[in-house]
């Protein structure tokens, strides 16, 4: 782990109007994320989690305080530079998948380097094919997303968000569809990526198993940080996946 | 950003749609091949009237003596008596526009052959009066310049006076008929006329040398009319002005005095008919194109429906990394493709019905370039303005609200 700093959050507030009423989603976040960190962001619903991790993602921006992504002040930026700024320095992964219907495994992990002029189609297929064997889905590439279980899908759209070599990945509740035995397969791999790679890793979720295999856990009430404690003993997703009984096999 | 990455993307789009792709293109296919058969049609019929009409003879050019006053007394036209070989002969020389004349001097009577007879018109004409009036020789000869020379007892019949002199069906090539006393060898007969647009039989009519007429019959030196072509049709007017100065000047007129005779052109027939089916052109086109904006929003439904549809792909498309503009291009050069194949299907559609309507139905037809290049541009242009608003609402999306539209 490194000492520089990938997130610095400073203040950021966040108020939505709605009607006459002014809802105050977040209420003066301030935090920081270190490169090489796995960090998890919980919550229960309505305490801001959402609201964070779109400005996290760059799809929102604060109302105020100021967010820093890799150096760069988001609060400053157009929609444009955004949009840049998502494409370069942050891999989505979401709760459903967001696979494209009928478009291969392949064609999948390659979107987000359509958006990046400048990578000739086999320069694409190359990155998008070594994404996709960094989740071991190699011999899958022309696959349907239909085609695939709910973890496999889910596995593509973490090489999705590798492919463009993000600083961070972003996982919003990227395990709520799935049985605990793939939850547990994905966070292996969350896992493996964040030891292996240095991957920084920003994971949302309401479930506190699942934050138990990330070093470092923010919590989140009424738009505050309640709690931020660093996991001293981090669970393997590995062993966890070892100590399920044995699934009954077909 | 290269433009030709959204092709293919909208293409790997389409390919995943390929019947509402299909469905879509329908209305650009049936509007656009609706214009190209329409507007063949209508300029089809144009042109062959204009052909018809130049069988007829529309370069034609008839000089007529014109109504004038002797002694404070105005006289008719037809019974003025001005026209000579001479003005004849001024206009075959002088004339550039003019590439044939013919003087015509006619005279009513009664046809004879054996117990049968027939009223009818003698019109002693020029060799090239044939041409002028684009009359042609069935059986027989026509006759020449040396039996004009000779003022020669012969003629050329037309078929009402054949079918009431030979009811019988014989050849009437060789026999001798009389015109009132003076008996006329038939050397030739016409291929038929039928009604002029006026509604004159014109095949009722006998044609013989013009001395034949003016020695043997009226004893004159005048003629009711001189019968001319223009070089083309489009000369008309200059051969008009031409005739107009010589015939002034072998008329001996002072430049205060009127014309002691008219010239007339076939040109304002050909335009009222050509106008008549321009206007049914337009009509046509007119219809074709209604057609054709049904299509056009046709597009824009399906696209409008489509983005709706792919409102959670325009999300994750923005979430990596999209900017408005790229979402745009996506949506945009996809109507664009559409519109433009479906134009293209349409062109040959189009000009396989012009083909198969000549083929099935016999109507004249005529695919102009232009009406293939304006329609293919319309249908491209259509592309554009009624891809261009569902493509801007998908670009303005919020790209959070669009991630969890279900």
């Amino acid at each position: 782990m490194s000492d520089k700093k990938i997130l610095q959050l400073d203040q950021i507030k966040r108020e939505f109007v709605m009607g006459s009423e002014v809802v105050k989603a977040l209420r003066g976040v301030t935090f920081e994320v270190k490169e090489g960190e796995f960090v998890t962001i919980m919550g229960s619903s309505g305490s801001g989690k959402t609201t964070l991790l779109n400005i996290l993602g760059c799809l929102d921006k604060p109302t105020s305080g100021e967010y820093l992504l890799d150096g760069v002040n988001v609060s400053k930026l157009s929609r444009n530079e955004l949009a840049r700024l998502r494409n370069r320095k942050i891999g989505f992964v979401f709760q459903s998948y967001n696979l494209l219907p009928r478009t291969s495994a392949l064609e999948n992990v390659e979107l987000p380097l359509f958006y990046n002029p400048g990578l000739s189609s086999d320069e694409r297929k190359v990155r998008a094919m070594g994404a996709l064997s960094e989740v071991k889905l190699q011999g899958r590439e022309m696959h349907m997303p239909n085609q695939l279980s709910g973890g496999q899908q889910q596995r593509v759209a973490i090489a999705r968000a590798l492919v463009n070599h993000p600083v961070m990945i972003l996982a919003d509740e990227a395990t709520g569809n799935l049985d605990s035995r793939t939850s547990y397969e994905i966070m292996a791999l969350m896992q493996d990526l964040n030891r292996e790679e240095g991957k920084t890793i920003v994971f949302v979720t309401h479930e506190p198993d699942i934050a138990s295999f990330s070093n470092r856990t923010i919590m989140l009430k009424d738009g505050r940080v309640v709690k931020d404690t660093q996991n001293e003993n981090v669970r393997s997703a590995k062993d966890a996946l070892a100590a399920l009984p044995p699934a009954d096999d077909y | 950003m290269s433009i030709f990455r959204f092709i293919l993307l909208a293409l790997r789009a389409l390919q995943r749609n390929k019947l509402r792709a299909f469905l879509t293109m329908l209305g650009i296919i049936i509007g656009v091949a609706a214009v190209i058969a329409m507007v063949a049609i209508g300029q089809g019929s144009k042109e062959s009237i204009q052909t018809q009409l130049s069988s007829m003879g529309s370069n034609m050019i008839t000089v007529l003596p014109a109504s004038n006053v002797s002694g404070g007394v105005r006289i008719g036209g037809d019974t003025y008596q001005v026209l000579t070989l001479d003005d004849v002969k001024a206009i075959q020389r002088q004339a550039q526009y003019v590439s044939e004349v013919s003087p015509v001097s006619s005279t009513k009577g009664q046809a004879i052959f054996g117990a049968l007879n027939w009223p009818t018109t003698l019109q002693g004409v020029a060799p090239s009066y044939f041409d002028i009036r684009k009359l042609t020789i069935q059986d027989g000869v026509s006759f020449s310049d040396a039996d004009v020379a000779t003022a020669a007892k012969v003629c050329v019949l037309g078929k009402t006076v054949i079918d009431n002199l030979f009811p019988s069906g014989e050849s009437p090539v060789g026999k001798v008929i009389r015109f009132n006393s003076i008996p006329l060898q038939v050397i030739g007969t016409l291929v038929p006329k039928g009604q002029s647009s006026f509604g004159q039989d014109q095949d009722d009519i006998i044609l013989c040398p013009y001395t034949t007429v003016q020695k043997r019959i009226l004893a004159t030196i005048y003629f009711q009319s001189i019968y001319a072509s223009a070089v083309s049709e489009g000369a008309s007017d200059a051969a008009t002005d031409e005739i107009t100065d010589i015939l002034r000047t072998t008329h001996r007129l002072r430049p205060s005095d009127e014309n002691n005779f008219q010239v007339r052109t076939m040109e304002e027939l050909i335009k009222t008919l050509s106008s008549t089916s321009s206007l049914l052109t337009i009509l046509l086109t007119a219809i074709a194109g209604i057609s054709l904006i049904i299509g056009g929003i046709g597009i824009m439904n399906i696209m409008y429906v489509s983005v709706k549809e792919r409102t959670k792909e325009i999300g994750l498309r923005m979430s990596i990394g999209a900017r408005g503009i790229d979402i745009l291009l996506q949506f945009l050069v996809e109507a664009i493709i559409i519109s433009v194949t479906g134009g293209i299907i349409g062109v040959i559609l189009g000009v396989t019905s012009a083909k198969l309507i000549t083929l099935l139905l016999g109507w004249p037809t005529l695919v102009s370039q232009s009406s293939i290049i304006l329609s293919f541009l319309v249908c491209a242009l259509t592309g554009v303005f009624f891809g261009y608003y569902p493509a801007q609402a998908a670009s303005r999306l919020d790209p959070i609200e669009a991630l969890r539209y279900e």
